[in-house]
Parts: structure tokens; C-alpha cells; sequence
């Protein structure tokens, strides 16, 4: 059984269908980028494999003792987030929430996986500082951090280097890159065709075609090597 | 002056003015650092209007007990206000806009058609801006605010982690099973509590000044949640008890008072903020 198993999934907001008959599997240590033009409805799948949002049509099913909320999600930043008064150590706690249910505070356990994921992002130091007063991309590391502490699993990562400088980006990769060989199953929504093709070991495309395969299937297809000529040429686009 | 403001402490209506400015501050600061943050500074002033309309459907309707109303009626448009968050027709602050000038005309209509007493300017003003009202608290007044004070208080405690993952990043939480709706829900009915019982205190033109304040100025000074939510709640019970008591002393009007005090205490905050690096605070 895999990780993840959608099937027939229609996706869209008040019965208006954003993308249709998707089908794809995801297995344990795999790394699955989702691409597809704006508004082909990347997100909004994000969001259903979230059960942010109700799928219109379809199923997805969790396999391998994943529960459904043992998913690690890295949301896009919200306007809400950029002046939030809280701390590095704050917010990776509170990735632990799942963890703890109906009580009320953190046990030392939790602290302590929050303490190991921040030694893990590289972001020990800041543990004390204030998330707005970071630069974008210790900020997506602290968001990591929290989403490690949900998941031991599956990280599910929505536009993780959107406004981020060429170097960070390259880091930022590099280190999801890292947590995928010490064995945590990643898929990513990107609109970087480039990265995606580096990095991932399967490719969703989605929007007027559908395609699900290997990376190498991928470059072989016809809507492969068209979306890679058209999106490729610009860098960190 | 210490002298007239000691004899003024033996009158068991300024204690009771004190005891009740305290814990209304207390409560409505530790909710304001949510309520900023989820950019819904306006819904104390939607909700003091909407208890303001449903006070005057009461008193038209000649309730002795107006709490029978007012209670259930704020409480009912701050779940829905709080609702409208997300995915709705009419954005969050439109819909604020909406119920809150809504509310206050078809209040002050009412009380024009059936006037309840002659002087019906008095009676609006003193809803609106708090009034000699809070000179005439019972001992029932006090401990039935003490007892609300004190769910509001706990409940917030209780839930301080869900509320901190709710606030800062709905979306993650409720991803990862934490029921959002629940604690949105749990918000809505303490702000609407609290509301109630501040409109005696400052009025319910005057009730968003005490859950902003003391959370903006206290986002001024620190980086962390906690560090926030803390120095809100002392500065604000520290605001309403000096604005209570140079009220008492210089005789000004208690809400307009307490609401100058948050304000001078808000500059300061800023000056201070502005002056000092930010790096490095907690």
C-alpha cells in the first residue's frame, strides 16, 4: 500500500472545477513536485490533500499507518504572519499541536522534538527571536521546523522558495533535498520547472494535459519537454 | 489630593468601580493580541453596537433583567461576525461595518419611537460613552463580573496554545487536526462576554479602545507571543486604574478617561519601540 493514493479526484471552489481526473500514487521516499501553470489548480490540490478544502469528486486515501493528520504541511506565508509578535521557539512548538490534543500545554517530550527540529533547520540560535524580524529564508526554516515536529512522514510544501534570492533557494532545496534521503517523503507544489526536475523523483503535471510519472518519463513526454522549453529558460522563475 | 482620594476609596461604589475596571481590562487586553492579530480590531465596536441595539430592544420592551437580551443577542453576532473569516460573500470588515451601524441606528430609532424615560439624550449618551452608571455598581454587579472574569480568564489560559496555532497560522492548524472552528468559536463567545460587561465601563463607543491599546502598544515593545499577551494585560490594568482614579479625582467622565490613559500609554510604547532596536528583545 503507498503513502498517498488519489483517485478520479476533481478539484474546485463552489462546484467550479479547477482540475479534473487526477489520479497518482505517492510512496514512501519519494519526492513529488507538482507543476502546472498558474492557475491550474496546484494549490487548490494542496489544499484538498490537506482536507483544507473538500474535494468535488474522488478520493484520497492514506496508506502505510499515515494518519490523515500526520502530514507536515509548509503553508505560503500569510499578510497576517509578516508582523506576528512570536518567537522562533513559539511557533516551532507549535507544529507539536496535534500531538497534544485536548491538553492544555506542551509536555517535555514536545519541547524537546521542537529543540531537535530547530537544531535540525539550523535555526538553534534564533530559538529566541522574533519571526518578523528574519529574513525570508530563516523564516521558511522555522516554518519547517514546525512542520517536522507534525510529521515524521510527509511534508507537503507549497511554494517553498517563492521570494527567496538565488542562494537561499539553492539552500532551501538543498535542505529538502536532505530531509527526502533521511527518508521523509516530500511533495511540493512549484512553479520552478528547473528545480523540479533536479530535485524531484516523480512529476504531477497538472492543467489542459494531465501527466503522472518519473522525472525520466516526464522529459520524454510531449508535455514534458514543451512546459520545461517554455518555463526553463527563466531561472527561480 | 492623596487625602480626598483616600476618602473617596472608603465608598464602596469606587471600590466596586476599581474591582470591575480591573478585571474588564484584564480580560479584554488578553483577547485583543488575538483579535489584532486576526485583524479584527473593529469587532469590539460592531459588538458594543449591537448589545447597544439590543439594550434598547430591551429597555423598549420593558426586561428589568436587560443581560437576558443583550447576552444572547452580542454573543449570537460574534460567532457570526468571527464566521465570516473565511470564504464568505461579504468580507470580515464590511460585515463588521455592516451589523455595527446597523445595530447603533436601529437602537437609537427605537429608543426615539418609545422613549422609556424624558431624557432620552442622557440615556443615549450615557450608552455610548460609559457613564455615571458605573457610580451606581451593586455587590451583585461585582461578583457576577468577578465570576465572568474568571471563566474568561481561565479559558484563555486553558486554551493559550490552540489559540496561539489558531491565530498565527489557521491553515496549518487545521491541517494537522486541530479544530479551528472550535476555538474561533470559544473567541466569539468570550468577546462578546467581555463586551457586555465593559459597556458600563466605558460605554459602547469606547470598548474598542481597551482591546486594541494595550495589545498595539504592548506589539511596540515585544517579539514573542507571551511577552506580548503579558505586557498587555499589565498595561492595561494598570491604565484603567490610574484613568478610574484621576476620573475620581479630577471629576472627567470614567470611559473617556481610562481611553486617554491607553492612549498616552500607547504613545509612550511607540516612542520607546521606535528609539530602542528591535533585535534581540524577547
Amino acid at each position: 500500500m503507498s503513502l498517498l493514493e488519489v483517485k478520479n479526484l476533481a478539484l474546485g471552489y463552489d462546484n467550479r472545477v479547477v482540475a479534473k481526473d487526477l489520479n497518482f500514487t505517492v510512496n514512501s521516499g519519494e519526492y513529488l513536485c507538482i507543476v502546472g501553470e498558474n492557475g491550474s489548480g496546484k494549490s487548490t490540490l494542496m489544499k484538498t490533500l490537506l482536507h483544507l478544502q473538500k474535494p468535488l469528486d474522488g478520493e484520497i486515501l492514506t496508506g502505510d499507518g499515515l494518519k490523515s493528520n500526520e502530514i507536515g504541511y509548509l503553508p505560503q506565508q500569510t499578510i497576517v504572519q509578516k508582523d506576528f509578535p512570536a518567537s522562533v521557539k513559539e511557533i516551532v512548538l507549535s507544529g507539536c499541536q496535534a500531538r497534544i490534543g485536548l491538553r492544555p500545554f506542551y509536555s517535555r517530550d514536545e519541547k524537546l522534538l521542537a529543540r531537535q527540529n530547530m537544531k535540525r533547520m539550523g535555526i538553534s540560535k534564533l530559538r529566541n527571536r522574533c519571526y518578523r524580524d528574519l529574513s525570508g529564508g530563516q523564516q521558511q526554516r522555522v516554518l519547517l521546523a514546525r512542520a517536522l515536529c507534525a510529521t515524521r512522514k510527509l511534508l507537503l510544501l507549497d511554494e517553498p522558495v517563492s521570494g527567496l534570492d538565488p542562494k537561499v533557494t539553492t539552500e532551501m532545496y538543498e535542505l529538502i533535498s536532505e530531509l527526502n534521503e533521511d527518508g521523509i517523503t516530500i511533495i511540493m507544489v512549484s512553479h520552478d520547472i528547473t528545480a523540479a526536475v533536479k530535485y524531484a523523483t516523480h512529476i504531477l503535471h497538472i492543467g489542459k494535459k494531465l501527466f503522472f510519472g518519473t522525472k525520466d518519463e516526464y522529459l520524454q513526454s510531449d508535455t514534458g519537454k514543451h512546459f520545461v522549453a517554455l518555463e526553463g529558460g527563466d531561472d527561480n522563475a | 489630593m492623596l487625602d480626598k482620594l483616600w476618602e473617596y476609596l472608603q465608598y464602596p461604589f469606587v471600590q466596586y468601580a476599581l474591582i470591575i475596571g480591573v478585571l474588564i481590562a484584564l480580560c479584554s487586553s488578553l483577547l485583543g493580541v488575538t483579535l489584532v492579530l486576526k485583524r479584527f480590531s473593529f469587532i469590539g465596536d460592531g459588538l458594543s453596537h449591537v448589545a447597544f441595539g439590543a439594550m434598547a430592544v430591551a429597555s423598549v420592551l420593558h426586561f428589568t433583567n436587560q443581560m437576558v437580551i443583550v447576552m444572547p443577542i452580542t454573543i449570537i453576532s460574534a460567532v457570526l461576525l468571527l464566521r465570516t473569516g473565511q470564504n464568505t460573500k461579504i468580507k470580515g470588515d464590511a460585515a463588521i461595518a455592516m451589523i455595527s451601524v446597523g445595530a447603533l441606528a436601529l437602537g437609537y430609532l427605537l429608543m426615539n419611537i418609545f422613549p422609556t424615560s424624558s431624557n432620552l439624550s442622557g440615556d443615549v449618551c450615557s450608552t455610548l460613552f460609559g457613564s455615571a452608571s458605573i457610580l451606581t455598581l451593586t455587590i451583585t454587579d461585582v461578583i457576577v463580573c468577578a465570576v465572568m472574569s474568571v471563566i474568561v480568564v481561565a479559558a484563555f489560559l486553558l486554551f493559550y496554545n490552540k489559540i496561539f496555532a489558531v491565530t498565527f497560522d489557521e491553515n496549518f492548524a487545521v491541517a494537522v487536526g486541530t479544530k479551528a472552528k472550535i476555538y474561533n468559536l470559544i473567541l466569539a463567545i468570550m468577546i462578546a462576554v467581555i463586551i457586555v460587561m465593559a459597556m458600563d465601563l466605558v460605554g459602547s463607543l469606547l470598548i474598542s479602545a481597551l482591546i486594541i491599546f494595550p495589545a498595539l502598544s504592548s506589539m511596540r515593545l515585544f517579539g514573542s507571543f507571551r511577552s506580548v499577551t503579558i505586557f498587555s494585560a499589565v498595561l492595561s490594568v494598570f491604565c484603567a486604574l490610574t484613568g478610574i482614579i484621576i476620573s475620581i479625582i479630577a471629576g472627567t467622565p470614567v470611559g473617556a478617561t481610562i481611553v486617554g490613559v491607553d492612549v498616552f500609554a500607547f504613545l509612550v510604547c511607540l516612542i520607546i519601540g521606535a528609539v530602542l532596536p528591535m533585535r534581540g528583545r524577547k
